[in-house]
C-alpha cells in the first residue's frame, strides 16, 4: 500500500506519453499498417464503388469523360448479361472443386509424413507445382490436353476412348482448367498439413493406440482434430485461391471457348476494364463490387470465426 | 555483319540527310513509344530512328518499345498519365476512342490539300480522318488474302477459285483426298473475323459492311444470315480444321505446311513464318478471295498501321518533323521492304520490294479492289460488338446450328453499343 501511495506521487512529474503510454503504444504500432490499408485497400473500394455507378471508358478523368448512370450497370450485369451468369456459376464450380485440394494435401501429406531415406527429396518433388509460376502450371496443362499431341488423350486412348477437346469444348473446358489449379493448390494444402502434423502431440496418439485405435478411426478421432488450425487455414487459402483464380484462365482459356465457357467474375472484371476490347470501367467497377461481395461473405465468416476461437481461448 | 549492317544505317542516313527537307535543324527532346516488340519490325524502327537521329544529330531521342499485346492495354494509361510525343497505333475505328477523348493531336494540317502526305498518302486519309479531321500518318498496310499450297492444288488437279462455287468444289476436292480445305486458328477470334469479312464484302458488298460496322444493320438482318449462311456451306462441309477453337493463328500454319490443309486466309504477315518454317514460293501462292454474289465490286481487307502524335506531347514540332519523315517515300521505301517489315509503303511513290506476295497483293489493292478498302473487323467495328460478334463467329464454326441464337445474341449488343 504505502508503495503505491509513492508512485501516485511521482505520477505527475511523467510527461503526458508516458502517463497514456500503455494506450497509446499499440495505436502507434498499428498507424503505418492502418494507414497503408486505408490507402490501398479501404480507398479503391470506395473507389470501385463509385465508378461503378458511371459509363466511363477509362480515359481521361472521371469528372470530363463518365456519365453518371446510377445503378445501371448492376442492373444490365445482373438480369441482362449472359456472361455474368456463366462466370458466376463458373465461380460456384470452381468453389466447390477447388476444395478437393484440402483432402488431396491431407492425404499426401500423411503419406509422406514417415522417416524414409530421402524422404526431403520426395517432399520437395510434391511441393514443386507450388513453386512454379501458375503460367507455367497453365501451359504444363495446355500441352497435356492438347487434342492432337497431348498427353492426355494418349492415356485415355489406352482405354478406347474417343480423343476429347477438354479446353476447346464449352461444357469440359472449366473443369480442364480447374484441374490444372488443383496441382499446386493440392501441394500448398500439403505444406499445410506437414507442419500441422509435426505439432500432433506423440502421447496422444500413444495414448489412442493403447486404446486399440488404428486406421482410419485414429485419423479421424486423433489426427483431424488435432490439424484442425490447419485445416481452417487451407479452407482459406483454397477459397480464396478459387475466387482469385485468374492466370490458369488467361493463359490456358483466355475466358473462352466461344467467349465464356471458362469466365469467372475476376476474368471478367478484367476482360470488361483492361481487356483488349475492354475500355468499360464502369461495368468492370460493378463487377468488382460483386466480387467483393461474395468474398465479403467468406472473409466475414473467417473472421467472425477467429473471432470466436480468440473469445474461447481466452476463458 | 554488324559492321556491314551499321555501315548501310550510316550511309542510309546520309542519303536522308543529304536528300531531306531542308528544314531548320531540329533541337530539344522526342520521346517515342513503339508497339513494334517482334525482331524485325523493332530493328526496323530502330534503324529507322538512327536515320532520323543522323539527321537531326542536337535532337534527343528517347524511344520506349513496349510488348505489342500489352501495349494494346498500356496505351491509355501512358497517353493520360505520361503521354510520348509520339506513337505507334491502328486507323480507322481503333483510334476512335482515344480521339474522342482528346488523347490524340489533330494533324489535318499535315493532310491540307497541296501538301506532300495529302498529294502521296491520298489513299489512307479516309482512314485516319474522324470528324472531319486527320489524326495520324500511316506507315505501313499489307493484303489480306488466300495463300494456298500450289503444289496440292496441282497435284490434285485444281485451279485459283473465280466464284464461291469453284471454291466449295475444290475444297470437296480436298477433302475427298483426305485434307482439310482452310487451316485455321480461333482462340484470340480476330482471324474469325477474317472470314467474316470476306464473306461478308463478297456477299454483299464493301457499303453494306461497313453500315454493319456503323450499327446501321440489324444482326438479325435476312442479308447478314445469307452471309453466315454462306460461311456455313463451308463449315458444314467440314472445311476448316478441327479444335481450331483453342489454336492461335500460328499453331495453326503447321497444317499448312505439313500438308494436312491446303490454304489458310490471312494477312500478308503469315508469308514469313511460312517461308521460315520451309514451305518455297514453288510450294505457297497467293490469290484474291473469289467473287460470291456476281456483280458485287471487290472489295479488301488492308489493316493500315499508323504514327500519332499524343495530345499532351511535350514537343510538338519534333513529332511533326518525324511523322513527316515516316510520311516519306524514301522511308517507306526502306521500312517496308522484304528484309525489313516485308508489307506495302502506304506512300504512293515508295517503290515496293521485288517480293512474289507483296507484288500481287499491291496489285490486288490498286487495281482489284473497286469496292473499298477496309481496315480488319475489329478496327471497323467498334470494340464491344467487334469482341462479342468475333466470340459468335467462333461459336458458329463450332457449332453452325446455333446461328439464330448467336443473331439474336449479337443484335442486343448492337442495340446497347450503338
Amino acid at each position: 500500500m504505502a508503495t503505491t501511495t509513492s508512485s501516485d506521487h511521482h505520477l505527475p512529474k511523467q510527461g503526458w506519453y508516458k502517463r497514456n503510454e500503455i494506450a497509446i503504444t499499440p495505436w502507434l504500432f498499428l498507424i503505418p499498417g492502418m494507414l497503408m490499408f486505408a490507402i490501398y485497400v479501404i480507398y479503391p473500394i470506395i473507389q470501385s464503388f463509385n465508378i461503378s455507378l458511371y459509363k466511363w471508358n477509362g480515359l481521361g478523368t472521371l469528372a470530363d469523360n463518365a456519365k453518371y448512370v446510377g445503378l445501371a450497370n448492376y442492373e444490365k450485369l445482373l438480369f441482362r448479361d449472359g456472361k455474368f451468369e456463366t462466370a458466376l456459376i463458373n465461380n460456384l464450380k470452381w468453389l466447390i472443386l477447388y476444395l478437393l485440394a484440402i483432402p488431396a494435401g491431407l492425404l499426401i501429406a500423411i503419406f509422406l509424413n514417415q522417416t524414409v531415406r530421402g524422404i526431403r527429396l520426395y517432399k520437395s518433388m510434391f511441393f514443386f507445382p507450388f513453386v512454379i509460376s501458375q503460367v507455367v502450371v497453365g501451359l504444363v496443362f495446355t500441352w497435356f490436353y492438347d487434342p492432337q499431341y497431348g498427353l492426355f488423350n494418349g492415356i485415355i486412348g489406352i482405354f478406347g476412348i474417343e480423343p476429347v477437346n477438354i479446353l476447346g469444348d464449352r461444357n469440359l473446358a472449366t473443369y480442364g482448367v480447374i484441374a490444372a489449379g488443383l496441382w499446386p493448390q493440392t501441394a500448398y494444402c500439403m505444406i499445410l498439413y506437414l507442419t500441422g502434423l509435426n505439432a500432433v502431440d506423440p502421447e496422444q496418439v500413444e495414448a489412442a493406440r493403447l486404446d486399440g485405435a488404428k486406421g482410419h478411426k485414429m485419423l479421424w478421432y486423433v489426427i483431424i482434430p488435432q490439424l484442425k488450425p490447419a485445416t481452417f487455414i487451407a479452407f482459406v487459402v483454397t477459397i480464396i485461391g478459387a475466387l482469385r483464380s485468374f492466370d490458369l484462365i488467361s493463359v490456358m482459356t483466355n475466358g473462352g471457348p466461344f467467349g465464356k465457357s471458362t469466365l469467372v467474375l475476376s476474368f471478367y472484371m478484367y476482360e470488361k476494364a483492361l481487356g483488349e476490347f475492354g475500355l468499360k470501367m464502369g461495368y468492370a467497377a460493378a463487377i468488382a463490387v460483386v466480387l467483393f461481395l461474395i468474398m465479403l461473405v467468406f472473409i466475414g465468416y473467417f473472421l467472425w470465426s477467429m473471432y470466436q476461437d480468440e473469445k474461447a481461448a481466452k476463458h | 555483319m554488324r559492321s556491314m549492317l551499321k555501315a548501310s544505317v550510316a550511309a542510309l542516313a546520309t542519303v536522308v540527310a543529304l536528300t531531306g527537307p531542308a528544314s531548320a535543324e531540329l533541337t530539344g527532346d522526342l520521346r517515342i513509344n513503339l508497339d513494334t516488340s517482334n525482331p524485325a519490325p523493332r530493328a526496323t524502327m530502330e534503324a529507322m530512328i538512327a536515320r532520323f537521329q543522323a539527321a537531326n544529330p542536337a535532337l534527343n531521342i528517347t524511344t520506349t518499345v513496349i510488348d505489342r499485346e500489352a501495349y494494346k492495354t498500356q496505351i491509355r494509361n501512358f497517353l493520360s498519365a505520361d503521354a510520348p510525343d509520339v506513337l505507334t497505333w491502328y486507323a480507322a475505328n481503333r483510334m476512335r476512342p482515344y480521339v474522342e477523348a482528346g488523347l490524340l493531336e489533330d494533324v489535318s494540317d499535315m493532310w491540307a490539300d497541296g501538301t506532300t502526305i495529302a498529294n502521296e498518302l491520298a489513299s489512307t486519309k479516309g482512314a485516319m480522318t474522324i470528324d472531319g479531321k486527320q489524326w495520324g500518318v500511316p506507315y505501313t498496310y499489307y493484303q489480306w488474302g488466300i495463300y494456298y499450297r500450289k503444289d496440292i492444288y496441282e497435284e490434285l488437279g485444281l485451279s485459283e477459285p473465280a466464284n464461291f462455287d469453284e471454291m466449295l468444289s475444290n475444297c470437296e476436292a480436298m477433302i475427298a483426298s483426305g485434307r482439310k480445305c482452310y487451316t485455321i486458328g480461333t482462340k484470340w477470334l480476330w482471324t474469325a473475323s477474317g472470314w467474316f469479312d470476306y464473306l461478308n464484302m463478297r456477299t454483299h458488298g464493301f457499303d453494306f459492311h461497313m453500315s454493319m460496322a456503323r450499327g446501321e444493320v440489324e444482326w438479325t438482318d435476312p442479308r447478314v444470315r445469307e452471309t453466315f449462311e454462306n460461311w456455313g456451306k463451308l463449315v458444314r462441309m467440314g472445311a476448316f480444321v478441327d479444335d481450331h477453337q483453342n489454336k492461335d493463328w500460328q499453331q495453326s500454319l503447321p497444317f499448312l505446311v505439313n500438308g494436312e490443309a491446303g490454304a489458310i486466309l490471312k494477312g500478308n504477315f503469315a508469308v514469313a513464318p511460312l517461308r521460315d518454317a520451309g514451305l518455297t514460293d514453288d510450294q505457297l501462292d497467293f490469290h484474291q478471295f473469289p467473287m460470291i454474289t456476281e456483280g458485287v465490286a471487290m472489295a479488301e481487307d488492308a489493316p493500315t498501321d499508323t504514327f500519332h502524335i499524343a495530345a499532351g506531347a511535350q514537343n510538338k514540332d519534333n513529332a511533326r518533323a518525324f511523322l513527316a519523315f515516316v510520311a516519306s517515300a524514301a522511308e517507306q521505301t526502306e521500312i517496308n521492304n522484304g528484309s525489313n517489315l516485308g508489307q506495302l509503303p502506304v506512300n504512293a511513290t515508295s517503290s515496293i520490294d521485288d517480293d512474289k506476295f507483296l507484288k500481287e497483293g499491291f496489285a490486288m489493292l490498286s487495281s482489284n479492289s473497286p469496292g473499298g478498302v477496309a481496315q480488319f473487323f475489329d478496327r471497323d467495328f467498334p470494340a464491344e460488338m467487334a469482341k462479342a460478334a468475333m466470340e459468335g463467329m467462333q461459336e458458329f464454326m463450332v457449332f453452325p446450328d446455333n446461328l439464330d441464337e448467336i443473331l439474336e445474341r449479337l443484335e442486343e449488343v448492337r442495340q446497347d453499343v450503338y
